[in-house]
């Protein structure tokens, strides 16, 4: 197998996409043969939510792997290393939608959003540039966008995708806008310039191979309890709790103030795209409404408060808050029109 | 005696890089002095964006995320 990697990288991706389209398509069959033998009525409720759970949790799974190893073999290309080279001395504009674009395929861990924030500004990206970049890295990624598409379908992951990359962009240009570089810590602002070089790639395809199988085994070892949860919850909970137990708090009929009230929430709290998935499954099942749920979801994956504490060591007190605000009210924003419209 | 210092301002991935060179020096019995750095400053001052980064007598030889197990057997 390591011999054939090898030699034909391309062969074997080839094999690969074509062994997990056809395990991907073979799942729903699979899942009825494996219901039908057990001692149930076919019908009855337990039946549906069996089938349901034996169905969805495969087909997730398999869904989140193959786009990780993808995304893992992408990321390869752009190392944050890459990024800043290619982001320093943009000018705004161009430069926000750039950084917020390359905030989707650029590995980013959020212990690392210190040091590359420093990275970014000391190569002379604009601050408004690397706040676009830093927040969309963290939101707008594969593993919220792959579990959106196969739980609630593609039409509400591409809103998130393009609703996320909006709210990056805008709140990054604003923040330039505002010219705030004085709000800095000094020990930032009097860092020595660098300039952004890139070493000369020399990764092979069978590199990006590995790299790939290494972010799904990181990735997905990490989250698969989080996506049972999800699923399980989406499958068991409709009979136990009544449907429109959320619905007075975060659903159509509530007041307006529902969609401040769960980003106020969500801001403070901290839980990566995969562990909210379970959350926002509870929460739609109960009669919550979409915008709210979203907006819920957005605040609670951008902004947390650990973060807000490491950013404090580079950023000024009052740059945190305008950066919380303004993110915070794009949210919002995208909560409002996301129930004025769906 | 080889100089390694983990690059770190104290996530799940710096420890484990951390737990792993410890681990693969006591397996091998190379001689280390290991050292953890949290300090921002510090790190910065090496040039690391991406962190857990890990530095070989004063050389920076990895950044971002944990190193695979061939790697260090290379610094060691």
């Amino acid at each position: 197998m390591k011999k054939f990697i090898q030699n034909s990288p391309r062969a074997f991706l080839l094999i690969a996409a074509m062994l997990w389209f056809g395990l991907y398509k073979t799942l729903e069959p699979f899942s009825h043969v494996l219901v039908k033998a057990l001692p149930l009525e076919s019908g009855s409720h337990s039946y549906n939510a069996l089938q349901f759970f034996f169905y969805d949790t495969p087909k997730v799974l398999l869904l989140l792997a193959g786009v990780v190893m993808v995304m893992g073999m992408i990321n390869s290309y752009f190392t944050p290393e890459r990024t800043r080279a290619l982001l320093a001395g943009r000018r705004e504009g161009v430069g926000n939608i750039m950084a917020a674009l390359l905030g989707i395929v650029t590995p980013f861990c959020s212990c690392s959003a210190v040091p590359l924030f420093i990275g970014f500004v000391q190569a002379g990206v604009p601050l408004g540039v690397t706040f676009s970049f830093l927040i969309s890295a963290p939101m707008v990624n594969e593993i919220a966008l792959t579990l959106l598409f196969a739980l609630f379908g593609w039409k509400i992951a591409a809103l998130y995708l393009g609703l996320g990359l909006t709210i990056a962009i805008l709140s990054g240009y604003i923040i330039g806008r505002l010219k705030m570089e004085a709000h800095l810590e000094d020990w930032v602002r009097n860092m020595p310039s660098v300039t952004a070089t890139v070493e000369g790639d020399t990764l092979t395809l069978t590199d990006r191979i590995y790299a790939g199988f290494a972010s799904v085994r990181e990735i997905v070892g990490k989250v698969w309890p989080y996506v049972l949860a999800g699923i399980a919850i989406g499958a068991g909970i409709h009979g136990y709790v009544p449907q429109d137990f959320m619905a007075g708090l975060m659903g159509k009929e509530a007041g307006w103030w529902s969609v401040p009230l769960s980003v106020l929430i969500g801001v403070p709290m901290y839980a990566n795209a995969a562990g909210i998935i379970p959350i926002v499954e509870a929460l739609l099942a109960k009669g919550a409404s979409l915008g709210t749920v979203l907006a819920f979801m957005m605040s609670v994956i951008a902004l947390s408060l650990p973060e807000m504490v490491i950013l404090r060591k580079v950023l000024k007190l009052r740059l945190i808050a305008v950066f919380v605000g303004v993110v915070a009210t794009g949210i919002m924003l995208v909560g409002f029109i996301f129930n004025a419209v769906v | 005696m080889k100089n390694i210092k983990v690059l770190g301002t104290g996530c799940a991935n710096c420890k484990n890089t951390l737990k792993l060179i410890e681990e693969m020096a006591k397996e091998k019995g190379a001689e280390i002095q290991l050292e953890k750095v949290e300090d921002l400053q510090a790190i910065m001052g090496y040039g690391v964006m991406s962190t857990p980064g890990v530095v070989l007598d004063g050389k920076v030889v990895h950044a971002g995320g944990v190193p695979s197990r061939d790697k260090i057997a290379g610094w060691l």
